[in-house]
């Protein structure tokens, strides 16, 4: 084991510069609630840790005319207790609030849960869902990519060298929409999806779904934004009919994995089953909002 | 290997310490400031016997490294009691019988503390959903259930 510095700036340029020029392998530290245990573990064994927790852009959260943006370090809890946040994307608080315990909500950040890049992790189908964008800031200055480019793979993410993913965008929502995230796991609490389903959709006066995103997770190598399924509820009222096409295309886009929580043939049942019940949930929250 | 000097409030009090870059706030805790009340079960956040609270957030200190914490305010059950006079979760939890081994009963009960704290009124599941981070091998959880809804009760007269 080598010598690790551990360097906390107060903005986002000397953070990208210390990353930018670490000469081994260098990390981001968020909340910790993965880097930690990785390291722990001798997954990761980084020379540089960049704490970005003193930096604030990435740790407040901003409403303006209906827009939210809040930073990639702010931890979950803090997100669950902001009621306007809460009451504006109930479906992205419904996935912030399933990581973890109380103490590791604390801790876990939005911004650490994708950057992580597992297929499984709980905000990032919501988010997906909702047509959240990332301000992503490195060497070459800041980009705006929508949440679903991030992740590539299992513990693989599109930022190059020095990139931080400074803060999350959430554009103003029309009247009538709603949003809900559900995920199945084998116990009640403290454990991993085995499936995960963010619905976000509107509906207009007469009550027809004008605009769908259906996201789902942890059933291919990275969260899945599935257009077919949204197409399925689009122009419908979100009856039952809809609602059995818009599973059958989430069913038809999973590639899961076999693994000791759930088998292929039971993921991609339930994958339908639960974009089912949280797009039922969405359009009660929708239908509340007029 | 250089170290990191950190200046921080531990349970009220100005604390100094060195740490090496990879300890955990837990290891500092334990190790170098010798409060050896926090306890560690797992050291990968799924047991809550480290829970502490820094500046006022319930956290497990096994997933926070001493050096983050330059500047913050850092509760631990050593905080608790105030001199010989136990805080009223400690003295429902010896009424109630709601420890065994006491493995797990100073982050249960830095966790309840920072759940009052917010919730004087706590319902049955939400105390049980409070305190879903923190495993007990030995109690069943009912005893712990009551002790911290009946200090709550006794609080809330108080
Ligand atoms: C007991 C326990 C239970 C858990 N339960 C769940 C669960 O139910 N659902 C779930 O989804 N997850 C769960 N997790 C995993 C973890 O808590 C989440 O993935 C969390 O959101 C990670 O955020 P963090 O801030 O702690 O990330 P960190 O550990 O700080 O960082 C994770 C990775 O992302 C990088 N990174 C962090 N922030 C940025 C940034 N802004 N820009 C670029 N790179 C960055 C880091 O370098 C690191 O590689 C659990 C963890 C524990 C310990
Ligand atoms: S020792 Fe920290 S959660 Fe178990
Ligand atoms: S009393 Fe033994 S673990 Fe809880």
């Amino acid at each position: 084991m080598h010598e690790m510095r551990y360097e906390a700036p107060k903005t986002l340029a000397a953070a990208v510069s210390l990353l930018a020029g670490a000469s081994g392998q260098a990390r981001v530290l968020a909340g910790g609630t993965d880097l930690l245990i990785q390291m722990r573990g001798g997954r990761v064994d980084p020379e540089l840790l960049v704490d970005i927790k003193g930096i604030p852009e990435m740790t407040s959260i901003v409403a303006e005319n209906g827009v939210f943006r809040f930073g990639a370090a702010v931890p979950c809890m803090e997100l669950v207790e902001h009621e306007a946040f809460a009451k504006a994307w109930p479906g992205v608080t419904d996935g912030a609030n399933l990581i973890g315990s109380i103490q590791v909500r604390g801790r876990a950040t939005a911004g650490g849960n994708l950057c992580n890049a597992s297929p499984a992790a709980d905000t990032v189908p919501a988010l997906i869902a909702a047509g959240a964008t990332v301000s992503v800031v490195g060497p070459k200055g800041r980009r705006e990519v929508p949440v679903e480019d991030i992740a590539t793979g299992p513990g693989k993410t599109s930022l190059a060298r020095g990139e931080i993913v400074a803060s999350f965008l959430l554009p103003r929502r029309p009247p009538r929409s709603g949003d809900a995230y559900l995920r199945f796991i084998p116990r009640t609490e403290m454990d991993i999806a085995v499936v995960g389903a963010g619905i976000n959709l509107t509906l207009d006066e007469s009550g027809v779904c004008s605009q769908a995103r259906v996201c789902i997770g942890a059933v291919a190598e990275r969260a899945l934004l599935v257009r077919e399924a949204a197409a399925a509820l689009i122009g419908t009222k979100v009856d039952a009919e809809a609602l059995q096409r818009m599973a059958a295309a989430v069913s038809a886009a999973c590639r899961p994995i076999d693994d000791k929580r759930g088998t292929k043939e039971y993921r991609i049942k339930v994958a339908g089953v639960m974009a089912r019940r949280a797009a039922q949930i969405a359009l009660d929250r929708a239908r509340r909002k007029n | 290997m250089a170290k990191v000097h950190v200046t921080a409030t531990l349970n009220g009090n100005a604390v100094e310490f060195l740490c090496e870059t990879r300890q955990t706030l837990l290891q500092i805790l334990r190790d170098e400031l010798h409060l050896t009340g926090t306890k560690e079960g797992c050291g990968t956040g799924d047991c809550g016997a480290c829970s502490v609270t820094v500046d006022g957030r319930l956290m497990c200190s096994c997933l926070i490294l001493g050096a983050e914490m330059q500047g913050k305010s850092i509760q631990t059950i050593e905080g608790m009691a105030d001199g010989e006079k136990l805080h009223p979760l400690q003295r429902k939890f010896l009424e109630h019988a709601a420890l065994q081994c006491g493995v797990c009963t100073p982050g249960v009960l830095v966790a309840a503390k920072s759940l009052l704290e917010r919730n004087p009124d706590p319902t049955e599941e939400e105390v049980r959903y409070w305190l879903a981070g923190n495993l007990c091998r030995c109690t069943g959880y009912n005893k712990i259930i009551e002790a911290v809804l009946d200090a709550a009760s006794e609080m809330r007269r108080a």
